[in-house]
């Protein structure tokens, strides 16, 4: 089973990462961008056969080191 | 007073602390391999600048999970003292020995120079050699320095006179034109909630000798030094 993670920034923790892809892709003419939030994404390949282990292990695993959660929010994604 | 200076792979401040801390206390620091999981009998372990494991994931996110952090919590708990400078800052944040998190520069640059700092606590035993309000010239080599922590968590820091330095002019003016990387309310460094630990971005060792450019650091290496005699 694969696990699928994506890591962003929460709402109201300032992103200048985002912004300044954001102001690159103005300044390539792409308009009507309103907001760019950048993160990160993270593929597991995973042993566990059952999707509900496989979830809280994953949780487990954005909590304590995929993802800082004083200024990051993790989705995970389960599949096969 | 015995110290302990904890090497990660990918660090490279350790020499210029052992020799701060030599200066300040005629005792040489022990190098502690971030593999061990013991420590030394020692009063300060020191978690030193440099970019440990590439910066991989996060900054400190790393070094936060190495096997001898367990003993440096340990260390914490007890009431031991631990300084924790720019990477080390980002790992003390990361192992949850000290709030918030350090995040990429507001002006997305590495900034390598230096830079003021107004002493906000001048009575922890890290700063007591300051005066509060004094502003220091020391040298700052970061890319992710950026202090965040939510509104409750920096008014509590506040109250807690738990700011020990933050960005500012040659003056000591600190607001948003002289704050250097986009910190929550200009902070540069802060103490745990018992003040045995100090964190901060900045360089005091990096600060201790004329021929680097300047001695502003000194203080805080006396006042550690003088606290635990």
């Amino acid at each position: 089973m694969k696990a699928k993670v994506h890591v962003t920034l929460k709402n109201g923790v300032l992103d200048p990462q985002g912004k300044a892809i954001g102001n690159a892709l103005s300044g390539l003419g792409f308009t009507g961008v309103d907001d760019v939030r950048q993160g990160k994404y993270i593929e597991l390949d995973l042993a566990e056969k059952d999707p509900a282990k496989a979830r809280e292990s994953v949780e487990a695993m954005c909590r304590q080191l995929l993802a800082n959660t004083v200024i990051e929010n993790y989705a995970i994604e389960l599949v096969g | 007073m015995k110290s302990a200076i904890v090497v990660f792979p990918g660090i490279n401040r350790e020499r210029d602390m052992a020799l701060a801390l030599k200066a300040a206390s005629g005792k040489a620091a022990t190098l502690v391999w971030h593999r061990d999981s013991a420590l030394p009998d020692v009063d300060l372990v020191v978690l030193p600048g440099g970019f440990s494991y590439g910066d991989y994931l996060r900054a400190g996110a790393m070094a936060a999970q190495s096997p001898i952090m367990r003993a440096v919590k340990d260390h914490a708990a007890r009431g031991g003292r631990v300084l924790a400078v720019c990477n080390g800052f980002q790992m003390a944040t990361e192992a949850g020995l000290l709030p918030g998190a350090l995040m990429r520069n507001a002006g997305l640059k590495f900034i390598c120079r230096n830079v003021h700092l107004k002493v906000a606590n001048a009575s922890s035993d890290f700063t007591g050699h300051y005066q509060a309000g004094q502003v220091l010239s020391v040298p700052v080599a970061h890319h992710d320095g950026n202090y965040f922590a939510d509104q409750a968590t920096l008014d509590r820091l506040e109250q807690e006179d738990r700011v020990a330095f933050r960005y500012c002019d040659a003056e000591g003016r600190v607001d948003d034109d002289t704050n250097l990387n986009g910190s929550r309310r200009n902070i540069a460094g802060i103490l745990s909630e018992d003040r045995n630990v100090l964190g901060l971005m900045p360089h005091p060792e990096d600060a201790t000798d004329p021929q680097l450019g300047g001695t502003d650091g000194r203080g805080l290496f006396t006042s550690i030094v003088e606290a635990l005699s």
